[in-house]
């Protein structure tokens, strides 16, 4: 479960105070399926990386799976990242001279998981999204739709509770954006929660529940079919 | 992290990155050899005249009029006393020392030598026919000086090989008569090409009996007395006794220096050795030269590969793994470059070997282990500062490809 409760991030920039969060208090339960929308600059990115650890807020808090956040070493916070959150971004982020499995693995490389078991993991993983004969490619030999499988296997290899996807299909043509969405939703039927940022109207209404931002404020979090969250 | 992974990502990424791996492997190698070679031919040189000098005997020892210690005042500067000088006496005399195999006595002078129309002036040589043994040397043509007693005048002289062709060209020059300084000397010997001797151009004297060269220099006095131990342990002994048998001589003066070849191998070592350090140090800088280079490849490296350290820090690497991957990246190049250093200096060790035989030319051990060491402490220490850089990029920034 991931609960905010208001959030502020702001950046310096010369003399200018940007607030890329503002107050922000969300609470998302585990297992739901969340896009997040808004303009360029609205904030839902720095939102993204607030979530996924990457970015401390200045002020407020943030709880995830009943833990406080903000008082944690970075250390300690690459560690929950590491064990709780996969992340999916818009340019892939594969890393060029590793072949696909070896992307995969990354992570529990990184864990100092047992060769044998990152062996077995990968090969589950990969298999699940259709890219078993992918395995000894390298990025530069994939197709776009595939190079994000490849970042979803990788995001997933790990076994988060929490899935974030920024613009995962706004590199990707139609057909392989659909391959990705319907991969990523897959995941997040099996249980894992799934926030997908994009400014594509299209994308967003497959989910369950839309947040809307602008300026750094939340303006409307809908379920779908209307009702407030 | 596992350290199997570790390196194995490093070498994946060195192996990527193929031209900038060879550049600073290369770099790096070069100082190594360098280290290698300069410090070979140091110890080479030192290890030549090493060998020269125990190829003359380290049964040799060397008796010179003075004294060269300086410790408290002599008695004999106040009474206005110079050393009294060594004399064929005083030669005689050590004989009577029954570890003594050899002596030969010394006088050095330079005169002109002519035949016929040619004349040149000519380091000259007194000795008696103990020097031949006790120098090591050997005959061309002729013989030595005939062996009989030190003050034995006899006008016979033996020339050195270029002398020989200076003077004679292609006539016999044994038998022959030479006119040295005044007087004539009949030539019974050309000493060879082959013979070497530390401090003396062999090619280029001419020895004459010791009486004689006294009598061409019109001096009394010994420039040395060299003496043949029967063996090395004897050494101390026939010093002692050579002083005190000086000393009686001379009034109870102890006024010679006594000079055993270990001493003045013993100089020699310590010259080439600090030779051997200054061509360690000089060389140690294009080692550091190549740990600049590497940080410099590096600062690159970690500029070029933003985004991954950003994906890294997303994929829950902590900084210090991220320091660990560049470093043991910047670690494995110059452990990589010091062995090919390595290969590459005793490469060239053994083409020095083959072009100068008489040079033994070989790495001293510290040398090697030192360079090696400076290498892969360098990519440490450069290494380091890209990597740490690294680990401190803020990962939001650092997906965002922005810097």
């Amino acid at each position: 479960m991931i609960e905010l409760r208001g959030v502020s991030r702001h950046f310096q920039v010369g003399d200018q105070l940007v607030r890329a969060l503002d107050e922000v208090a969300i609470t998302i339960e585990g297992g739901e399926y969340v896009s997040i929308m808004g303009p360029s600059g609205s904030g839902k990115s720095t939102l993204l990386n607030v979530i996924g650890l990457l970015d401390r807020p200045t002020a407020g808090q943030y709880v995830l799976d009943g833990r406080e956040t903000t008082s944690l070493n970075d250390d300690e916070l690459a560690h929950v990242r590491a064990r709780k959150i996969g992340f999916i971004f818009q340019s892939f982020h594969l890393v060029p001279r590793l072949t696909a499995f070896e992307n995969v693995e990354l992570p529990m490389v990184l864990a100092a998981i047992a060769p044998a078991e990152r062996r077995e993991r990968t090969q589950a993983v990969l298999a699940s999204l259709n890219l078993t004969d992918r395995g000894h490619h390298r990025p530069d030999q994939l197709s776009g739709g595939q190079r994000q499988r490849v970042a979803i296997a990788r995001a997933m290899v790990m076994q988060p509770t929490v899935l974030l996807a920024d613009e995962p299909t706004g590199n990707l043509d139609h057909v392989s954006g659909a391959e990705v969405l319907a991969a990523l939703e897959a995941l997040n039927v099996r249980g894992i929660t799934l926030l997908v940022v994009t400014h594509d109207e299209e994308v967003a209404a497959r989910s369950r529940r839309h947040i809307r931002m602008r300026d750094g404020r939340v303006v409307t979090d809908e379920r779908a079919g209307g009702a407030p969250a | 992290m596992r350290v199997g992974d570790l390196l194995h990502l490093a070498t994946e990424s060195l192996v990527r990155a193929r031209l900038r791996s060879v550049m600073m492997l290369i770099a790096t190698a070069i100082g190594v050899a360098a280290v290698v070679v300069l410090t070979s031919l140091g110890e080479g040189a030192r290890r030549y005249v090493t060998g020269e000098f125990q190829a003359l005997g380290t049964d040799l020892l060397i008796v010179l009029p003075g004294r060269s210690e300086t410790t408290g005042v002599q008695p004999g500067l106040f009474a206005g006393e110079t050393p009294r000088d060594l004399t064929l006496g005083d030669a005689q005399a050590l004989l009577r020392i029954p570890a003594v195999e050899r002596i030969a006595p010394l006088v050095v002078g330079s005169a002109p030598v002519s035949a016929g129309e040619l004349s040149r002036e000519v380091p000259v040589v007194g000795t008696n026919a103990e020097f031949l043994v006790v120098r090591n040397l050997s005959m061309g043509q002729g013989h030595f000086l005939p062996p009989g007693e030190l003050d034995r005048d006899m006008a016979v002289c033996v020339i050195g090989s270029k002398v020989r062709s200076e003077l004679f060209a292609h006539r016999p020059a044994v038998g022959a008569s030479v006119r040295i300084g005044d007087r004539r000397f009949r030539v019974i010997g050309v000493l060879s090409d082959s013979g070497r001797a530390v401090g003396f151009d062999l090619q280029e004297l001419v020895i004459i009996p010791v009486s004689s060269a006294q009598q061409l220099f019109n001096t009394e006095s010994l420039f040395r007395i060299l003496i043949q131990a029967r063996d090395a342990e004897a050494m101390p002994r026939v010093r002692e006794s050579v002083r005190a048998i000086i000393a009686e001589r001379h009034q109870g003066e102890e006024d010679v220096t006594v000079i055993t070849q270990d001493a003045v191998l013993a100089t020699f070592n310590r010259i080439f050795t600090a030779l051997t350090l200054t061509l360690a140090g000089i060389a140690s800088i294009s080692l550091a030269v190549a740990g600049i280079l590497i940080m410099n490849v590096m600062l690159v490296a970690v500029t070029q590969r933003t985004a991954e350290v950003g994906l890294l820090k997303a994929l829950g690497a902590r900084g210090s793994q991220i320091t660990a991957l560049f470093l043991a990246e910047a670690v494995l190049l110059s452990a990589a470059g010091a062995l090919a250093g390595l290969l590459f200096g005793y490469a060239a060790n053994w083409v020095i070997g083959r072009v100068y035989p008489a040079l033994p030319v070989g790495a001293p051990l510290w040398a090697v282990v030192l360079a090696v060491v400076i290498a892969v402490a360098s990519g440490v220490v450069f290494g380091l500062m890209p990597a740490r850089r690294a680990a401190r990029l803020d990962p939001v920034v650092a997906l965002a490809g922005r810097r």
